[in-house]
């Protein structure tokens, strides 16, 4: 198997994914909706209720809806990788799956260009996404749009692996919600997206700790960082250990003689 | 030396925690062969496929395709396989040639060698005409003839074939019949076709008959019926699965 081989299989997966999503008008409308409903909506009537002092990348006063932009493209991030995955788990129901899976390239290359694929469709959806942000005069430097690409990368890379892990584990399509509720939800609500740690940190040790450790909220600080032209480098390590991990666990899920397909009978097959 | 067989099954058994699926199964197809796997429900035959297509791992038991082991070179074996699955895999939001060009991606194939396969197969088939369509406007016949032509893209040694003609009506699952069984005699390409409509099996077709993951019978037709002691394959069929519905 040539690198050229790789190469095809790799472009074949990932333009394959991104001509869906814009040939798709309604999921590429509906994956913008969210977030500018929370910068429009949320962020506009929470801009009283909270006051934010100077921190660190800021250098100054800021507007709530300036603080939750970075959250939000990782909330657009954070979804992208579970609809990913709900794709996959879909995908192995109605038997697509194992169209990709037969063919002669390792797994781990396989899942790792559908992971490219998702975050280059969730990369497409932020910068649009900031587009708008900035015609509602949220402003970032101009040198942190083309800063923010590396981090919306490994970000998506992270989410998106951590998507294709809940996707080896997931057995049918109906346990998704369950997904919403207890991976989602928390992971969003307990980080640093719409609220910075120190404010955490005055309501609830607990809840300062949850938060300090998840993910996706160094996912988020990342983004913010990189948008203001800094690099931060615990954040940076941070996502790309959880995206090794997520990644690690995810082939082994995915592993005919270690992972869960194993476990998928009933999802595979009705006639064993 | 002689040629290694397209398909070659060896001692093969696999269990669901204490339910065997498979039980020591045995069996080779040979280039130009076509074998259909007849079996009731609960049989074994999606296990089967599962394993030969490496979806699951093989734990006790060898599979060889051209002679690659499946589970020890894998990619080497799977690259001799061309697959249509029960369940419609086509992308319904992409054309015909959308489809097939994702399918020879993944097979590394440059885009002249892609374009020129794909003229190639489609015309056999009568489709080419049709390539720029959605799938979604095809009907049930042409989605699968267009799931035959992304199988032979690659130019498999072996097409496995389970149940293709699910849910088609006569005109339609009569013309796959023939067209697979021309490929066979005409390709030389070895053929597994798991089915449990016996008016698909021709004369000289290969059977093995799955029940309760063993192997009731192997041979050709004429073999089958000399081992039932019965004239047609039905009787045959209901002998050896104690009366069970294919």
């Amino acid at each position: 198997m040539s690198f050229l081989h790789y190469w095809r299989a790799m472009s074949g997966i990932v333009g394959r994914e991104l001509w869906r999503f814009v040939t798709q008008r309604e999921r590429f409308i509906s994956a913008l909706v969210r977030p500018l409903v929370w910068l429009f909506v949320f962020a506009a009537g929470f801009r009283a209720a909270l006051g934010l002092a100077i921190s660190p990348p800021y250098e100054t006063y800021i507007l709530y809806e300036v603080y939750i932009t970075p959250g939000l493209c990782g909330m657009i991030q954070l979804f992208n990788g579970m609809q990913s995955s709900l794709s996959m788990v879909y995908d192995r129901e109605m038997g697509s799956m194992r169209t990709l899976l037969v063919c002669p390239l390792q797994r781990w290359f396989l899942l790792l260009s559908k992971l490219l694929a998702g975050t280059a469709v969730s990369v497409l959806q932020v910068y649009v996404f900031l587009a708008i942000a900035s015609l509602y005069d949220i402003h970032v430097p101009l040198k942190g749009y083309w800063m923010v690409l590396p981090a919306l990368l490994l970000s998506g890379l992270m989410l998106g692996a951590l998507g294709l892990l809940l996707s080896s584990f997931i057995k049918q399509l109906e346990n998704f919600a369950g997904v919403m509720n207890f991976v989602i939800f928390p992971m969003f609500f307990m980080s640093t997206a719409l609220y910075p740690l120190w404010k955490i940190k005055e309501s609830s040790a607990l809840l300062y700790n949850l938060a300090q450790y998840n993910p996706f909220s160094q996912a988020v600080e990342l983004t913010r960082f990189a948008l203001y032209g800094q690099f931060n480098l615990h954040a940076c390590l941070y996502t790309l250990g959880s995206f090794i991990v997520c990644m690690t666990i995810a082939i082994i899920g995915y592993n005919p003689s270690k992972g869960m397909m194993m476990k998928k009978k009933g999802g595979e097959s009705s006639n064993s | 030396m002689s040629e290694p067989s397209a398909l070659a099954i060896e001692g093969l058994s696999f269990s669901y925690g204490n339910h065997n699926a498979l039980d020591d199964i045995n069996f080779n197809i040979q280039a130009g062969e076509c074998t259909l796997l007849l079996g009731p429900n609960g049989a074994g035959k999606s296990t089967l496929f599962s394993l030969i297509t490496h979806l699951y791992d093989t734990r006790q038991g060898h599979i060889q395709l051209c002679g690659f082991d499946i589970k020890q070179q894998s990619r080497l074996a799977l690259a001799k396989l061309g697959v249509v699955f029960q369940q419609t895999t086509l992308d319904m939001d992409l054309t015909v040639d959308q489809n097939l060009r994702y399918h020879t991606a993944l097979h590394g194939m440059s885009r002249k060698l892609a374009t020129e396969r794909i003229q190639q197969e489609l015309e056999r088939l009568n489709m080419f005409d049709r390539r720029f369509e959605k799938v979604r406007q095809l009907n049930g016949g042409h989605k699968r003839r267009v799931e035959i032509a992304r199988a032979l893209l690659h130019k498999p040694s072996l097409l496995l074939l389970d149940e293709p003609t699910v849910g088609l009506d006569v005109p339609s699952r009569q013309n796959i019949v023939d067209y697979v069984h021309r490929l066979a005699a005409e390709e030389k390409i070895a053929v597994l076709w798991a089915s449990h409509l016996m008016d698909e099996i021709h004369a000289n077709d290969h059977l093995i008959v799955l029940h309760k993951g063993k192997i009731k019978a192997n041979g050709t037709v004429d073999e089958v019926l000399k081992q039932t002691g019965v004239t047609t394959i039905n009787e045959a069929f209901s002998r050896l699965t104690q009366g069970q519905a294919a």
